[in-house]
């Protein structure tokens, strides 16, 4: 339902997105996942229409984005990241508003507009003006708009962004039930926890770049199993390289001397933790071990800049 | 209401200009509807009537009340108070929204920028010929009491229609250039005041630079309608400059979306 191929964006000579390419398809919630800065919200734009990318493709729905534009913008629901909301309106005049330029028929607003507000449970402020609505509530009335003409993409960039904890918890859950059956649904988040509990897959995207794409169950695997492993180890050189080498799993060995001791770096294969047999091999031949560390992988270090916990 | 609405379609050409409309239509409604949430709108209606009222009397208190109806100070009386309304209902048109935020549901939702443009203009069109013909009942006051001519008035009151139609889709432009309120109103007064003693040049210019100078201003062309010369040039020239100021501020909407 949306396949960005290539795309690129520059704002003078500053690449905010980088030769981006995924594909999200019928029924699927995709994660669009990395730190604040990294080029999400570049992305969302590219995809809803709003900023054209400076090479690349889009395509939403089977319509170019570009030279399709009508078409394609008919079929997303967005709700960006700060919401944009008319405060002078009450919410009923808002999504009315909302269905005619998305081109829902005048007989079937009425109708609409009733489910939308059941969905989002907004059902006993209809007629409150949005400006006195909390943020949460806000929210609500943002994803409502964003689902009122049953868009066959949705796009929400940081959709649960400011909200109470509570609400969070609900707002995952609706987005949960939006997806699925026809619709494609792509989110972006810089909270790990997030993705896990709401997406079916992910793409990371760090500093404009895809760096992974895999389904967050994977990533919490390969980011658990570090391949590199770094070791300061006191002893000789030979005889310890030659006991690494016997560690299961172990591919390559990199040494560099200093003075006393050498530092080892020690990759395993996908899958292997080798540290703890590492460990084992210095302590039994009576060798001294300085120190020992995981090195760090890019994915690693975009996933330190990311929340993992929850604030609350 | 599906039947009611079904009948006319069929005699229409189905699809885009039906569509067209519509969108243009849902913008010009919300924006008419924005007009009267707010204390704005009150207040220039207010002040548009009292100080028209006011020119009204003042023009019947002089020795020749008729001959001074229209004559050169209420001229540049009215264009004052047109020009600064001009600026004040649209300069939150398009700055408001991209400053809100809304813009960019605006400019993804499947609606042409032109649509978006032509519907707020013609939001605030409506509303400030809704004003307009309310001023009407002076003249036509008048008409009751005595007989006056009532020729200049129709053509007087055409100048101030166009005159104003242009200095609204002028104030839509410097809206679309922005997205500070303020700024917006007064890039539009300087565009106006600029434009319409731009005939001044023609004091030391002189020759066919002057003229044109001349003809660039909106002075001329409102004052031959004022006087009671209905002349197509002037009609041409304010629908002409109304027409390339919103097709100028289409582009500035849509050159938006590379910043």
């Amino acid at each position: 339902m949306i396949e960005v191929q290539n795309v690129s964006k520059f704002f003078g000579n500053y690449p905010a997105v980088e030769d981006v390419s995924f594909k999200v398809e019928k029924g699927e919630i995709l994660g669009l996942l990395g730190p604040n800065g990294a080029g999400k919200t570049t992305i969302m734009r590219i995809i809803t229409g709003y900023t054209p990318p400076t090479s690349g493709t889009v395509k939403v729905a089977g319509h170019d984005i570009l030279h399709d534009s009508m078409a394609a913008r008919a079929a997303i629901g967005y709700l960006p990241e700060t919401v944009p909301l008319y405060t002078d309106m009450t919410v009923r005049e808002y999504l009315l508003f909302q269905a005619a330029i998305r081109g829902v028929p005048n007989n079937k607003k009425g109708q609409r507009l009733e489910d939308v507000v059941e969905t989002v449970r907004l059902n006993d402020y209809v007629d409150t003006h949005i400006g006195k609505l909390s943020k949460g509530f806000r929210q609500r009335v943002g994803i409502a708009q964003a689902i009122i003409h049953e868009p066959s993409v949705l796009v929400l960039d940081e959709p649960t962004i400011g909200i109470d904890p509570i609400q969070v918890v609900e707002t995952r859950s609706l987005i949960k039930s939006l997806g699925g059956g026809d619709r494609a649904v792509i989110l972006s988040t810089h909270i790990l926890p997030e993705v896990s509990m709401v997406c079916g897959r992910v793409v990371i995207i760090n500093e404009g770049r895809v760096i992974a794409e895999d389904t967050p169950a994977n990533l919490a695997l390969r980011l658990q199993n570090s391949r590199q492993v770094s070791a300061d180890i006191r002893g000789p050189t030979k005889l310890v390289t030659a006991a690494i080498e016997k560690i299961p799993g172990v591919t390559s060995i990199h040494r560099e001397s200093f003075e006393g001791h050498s530092q080892y770096i020690v990759e395993c294969g996908v899958g292997n933790d080798c540290r703890e047999e590492l460990a084992k091999v210095v302590v039994a031949n009576g060798w001294g071990l300085l120190s020992m560390q995981a090195k760090g992988m890019t994915l690693e270090e975009v996933f330190l800049e990311l929340t993992t916990q929850e604030e609350a | 209401m599906a039947d009611i609405s079904a009948a006319p379609v069929k005699r229409m050409p189905r699809g885009m200009f039906r569509e067209m409309t519509r969108n243009t239509y849902a913008i010009t409604w919300k924006e008419l509807k924005a007009y009267f949430t707010q204390p704005m709108a009150y207040v220039v209606a207010v002040v548009f009537i009292a100080i028209t009222g006011f020119f009204f009397v003042d023009s019947l208190s002089g020795p020749l009340p008729l001959a001074n109806l229209y004559g050169y100070l209420r001229e540049i009386r009215w264009v004052l108070l047109v020009l600064v309304m001009g600026a004040v209902l649209t300069m939150r048109s398009i700055a408001e929204e991209q400053k809100m935020g809304t813009l960019e549901l605006l400019l993804t939702s499947p609606v042409r920028d032109w649509e978006i443009v032509l519907g707020k203009y013609i939001a605030t069109l409506i509303f400030f010929y809704a004003l307009l013909l309310l001023t009407m009942f002076y003249p036509l006051l008048l008409k009751i009491f005595a007989s006056p001519d009532m020729g200049p008035i129709w053509t007087g009151y055409l100048g101030i229609a166009l005159a104003g139609a242009m200095f609204l889709a002028i104030g839509i432009l410097a809206s679309s250039l922005t997205n500070n309120q303020i700024v917006a109103a007064v890039l539009t007064l300087g565009i106006l005041f600029g434009l319409w003693f731009l005939y001044l040049a023609e004091g030391f210019i002189g020759g066919l630079p002057g003229s044109a100078f001349v003809y660039i201003s909106p002075r001329s062309h409102y004052d031959a309608l004022v006087r009671g010369i209905l002349d197509t040039g002037s009609i041409v020239y304010f629908i002409t400059v109304t027409i390339s100021a919103l097709f100028v501020a289409t582009r500035s909407l849509e050159s938006r979306r590379w910043r």
